[in-house]
């Protein structure tokens, strides 16, 4: 019993392949023979489809296909189709936004025109997949919660991608598609508009962001720690005393003084890990469209500390008279 | 005892090595040297590897100082003929600084890598022309660009170091050969480039920079809200491609100059940031009045790829430590070079 429990469990208790609750008259069959994998089995369910695909799923993968040659291909021919230089050049390769000169209008394709390119086919994509998390959820019978946390996603990267650019009337505000170049945007953004740490919602995203983690190892962990009294099958153990799940809730009235109760903590968790986006997203709409400089934002408002000073301080040598320009 | 598949084995092997080697080329050894700058807890370190320390004095010698030569006598000018720089000078003198120049720039070559040997009056090669220029440079800045430099000045070895043409210079640079065509232009970055640090900041800040027509530097706004600065990311991207080379050259983080809280504010900055400033000046100076009109006297093989002259960077005289030969002063003993002769 206690192997079984392992997450790297050796011993598979594998019954006939299951199809799944029937589907709707009007819903397309799931593709696919299930079959079954010992080393996913390791890991989750060692049963292996059928996936259901639909027309969403289908021109969402084609979308992002496209999307994705559109990038890749373009990064290859930045180094001259050079197979060597391509994959030792691909964390720094990219494929940037149009420069600024070009405002909102639709530049030439090797001026961006490649890039807006792929940033229609993959938001198309996102957004079909989320039509397809949706539509399969209530297939389901199931709440519409996983939509809707995908959503906060979503809603993040229009903001970043489309929507501020937009409000900001240049596309070049816009992240460029490349592993290192967008962390390089992120920093350089960060810099251009005085520092995102006095920005009070990416403050709030960060909490957020660092809460969900903390939420999920506790969450995790006491379900992982009572796993020795069945805490994985939850639906025996909701009405009666004694049984795993109230030893968690115990744990944690005694550590805490105050517990979640079964439903709440995965309230508190989806809420967590939603709000990260939102209110990441929240900050950059308003960072360059309200707010040029956070820093002199934050000491307008007195959020950021004064240190004694430790040099003497220096004028603008621009503002000098006599200086060399 | 765990017995594990031949899968499992390979594949937790693979894990294994690819982790080590992520940690490998990523990590320096051994822990890094963080020494306190600025207030307490605000993070205004500087950091070091001291497993370095010794390569950088190792490659910062100040080489011996000629024996001084008497000033008197009559002038190099009266006795040789086109000294058209240092004619000022006593002939010991002019002697002495020929012998020192040779042994900083060309010390396999001998005086024939810029003289022609049956007449030293000659100007016939290019490297005379071009050491003659170079000298009147390094007066300019001893005399005019002590903002930058200092009591401590310049010499011929502060560049050169033993070599003709200085082992850190930069040309312009439109970035490697890429497909024609429609295909994505790389906006001059994305290439993983050592003088940007390795990032994939624009790879030529010092065309946009360092050159005639300089690019605008300043990009923070100076109000809090909205509406006066139209500065792009792009442009930040610039401006931060030329810090990175800036940190590099010396050998230094961010905040040996900057506040990272405010980048832009001079209240919160080091004062070497004013000394930095007047940097941006010198090089621009240097490469726009001295080394960019060389390009018509240096032959094409000796140029950039673009055919423009090798010109100057941060790194030209840094060469990795955050005072050129760590601060010692050559200059003292060639007071020659302090200024341009009456």
């Amino acid at each position: 019993m206690v192997e079984y429990q392992n997450l790297f469990t050796r011993v598979q208790v594998r019954g006939p392949a299951y199809g799944g609750v029937p589907l709707a008259r009007h819903h397309s069959p799931r593709d696919g023979k299930p079959s079954f994998s010992h080393f996913l089995g390791q890991l989750g369910d060692a049963q292996v489809g059928p996936i259901y695909l639909g027309w969403t799923g289908l021109i969402a993968l084609i979308c992002g296909f496209t999307a994705f040659e559109i990038i890749g291909l373009n990064m290859w021919a930045s180094v001259n189709w050079d197979p060597v230089q391509f994959i030792r050049q691909l964390p720094w390769l990219a494929l940037e936004p149009p420069a600024p000169g070009y405002g909102l209008s639709i530049p030439p394709l090797a001026q961006g025109g490649w890039w807006l390119m792929a940033g229609f086919f993959l938001t198309l994509s996102v957004l079909l997949w989320w039509v397809r998390i949706y539509t399969r959820a209530r297939a389901l019978g199931l709440g519409t919660h996983t939509a809707w946390a995908f959503a906060a996603a979503i809603w993040l990267y229009l903001v970043l991608g489309f929507i501020r650019p937009l409000m900001m009337g240049s596309w070049s505000e816009a992240v460029p598609f490349g592993i290192f170049p967008h962390l390089d945007w992120t920093a350089a953004f960060s810099i251009r508009y005085g520092n995102l740490f006095y920005n009070p919602f990416h403050m709030l995203s960060i909490v957020f962001l660092y809460g969900s983690t903390l939420l999920f190892a506790m969450h995790g962990a006491t379900i992982l720690a009572a796993g020795r009294y069945g805490a994985d099958r939850e639906i025996e153990q909701v009405i009666d005393r004694g049984t795993a799940a109230e030893r968690c809730a115990i744990f944690w009235r005694w550590t805490m003084g105050f517990n979640a109760s079964f439903e709440s903590i995965h309230r508190w968790a989806w809420w967590f890990a939603v709000l990260c986006p939102l209110t990441g997203g929240i900050g950059i709409l308003l960072t360059g469209t309200v707010v040029d400089n956070w820093y002199l934002w934050g000491i307008k408002h007195g959020i950021v500390p004064g240190y004694p000073a430790v040099f003497p301080a220096i004028p603008d040598p621009l503002l000098t008279v006599g200086a060399p320009q | 005892m765990i017995r594990l598949n031949l899968g499992t084995t390979i594949g937790l092997g693979v894990a294994v090595l690819a982790g080590l080697g992520v940690a490998l080329t990523t990590f320096e050894r051994p822990r890094p040297l963080a020494v306190q700058q600025g207030f307490r807890g605000t993070g205004m370190d500087q950091l070091y590897n001291p497993r370095l320390f010794d390569a950088v004095a190792a490659a910062n010698v100040v080489p011996t100082p000629l024996p001084a030569a008497p000033a008197t006598g009559p002038r190099a000018g009266q006795v040789y003929r086109n000294v058209q720089v240092l004619g000022h000078l006593s002939v010991g003198e002019l002697a002495r600084t020929m012998v020192a120049m040779t042994a900083w720039v060309a010390p396999q070559q001998g005086c024939n890598y810029c003289h022609v040997g049956a007449n030293f009056a000659d100007d016939s090669l290019y490297t005379k022309v071009v050491s003659r220029r170079m000298l009147q440079m390094v007066m300019h800045i001893n005399s005019e660009q002590q903002a930058h430099v200092g009591a401590t000045g310049v010499t011929c070895y502060t560049c050169h170091r033993g070599q003709p043409v200085p082992a850190n210079t930069w040309s312009e640079n439109p970035g490697p050969m890429r497909a024609a065509g429609f295909s994505a232009s790389n906006a001059g970055q994305n290439l993983a480039d050592p003088v940007v640090g390795g990032t994939s900041l624009p790879f030529d800040p010092f065309s946009a920079f360092l050159n005639t027509a300089p690019a605008d530097i300043r990009v923070q706004g100076q109000a809090p809200l909205a509406g006066g600065n139209s500065h792009s990311i792009k442009q930040t991207e610039w401006t931060y491609g030329l810090m990175m080379h800036f940190s590099q050259a010396l050998g230094v983080n961010c905040t040996f100059c900057h506040n990272s809280r405010s980048f832009s504010s001079w209240e919160e900055s080091n004062p070497r940031r004013g000394i930095a400033w007047h940097g941006i000046r010198m090089v621009r100076d240097l490469n726009v009045n001295y080394v960019g009109p060389l390009q018509s006297v240096i032959p094409a093989a000796h140029r950039g790829p673009g055919g423009d002259a090798l010109k100057v960077n941060c790194t030209t005289c840094h060469q990795g430590a955050y005072r050129p030969l760590l601060g010692a002063s050559m200059l003292q003993d060639y007071p020659q070079l302090a200024r341009p002769g009456p």
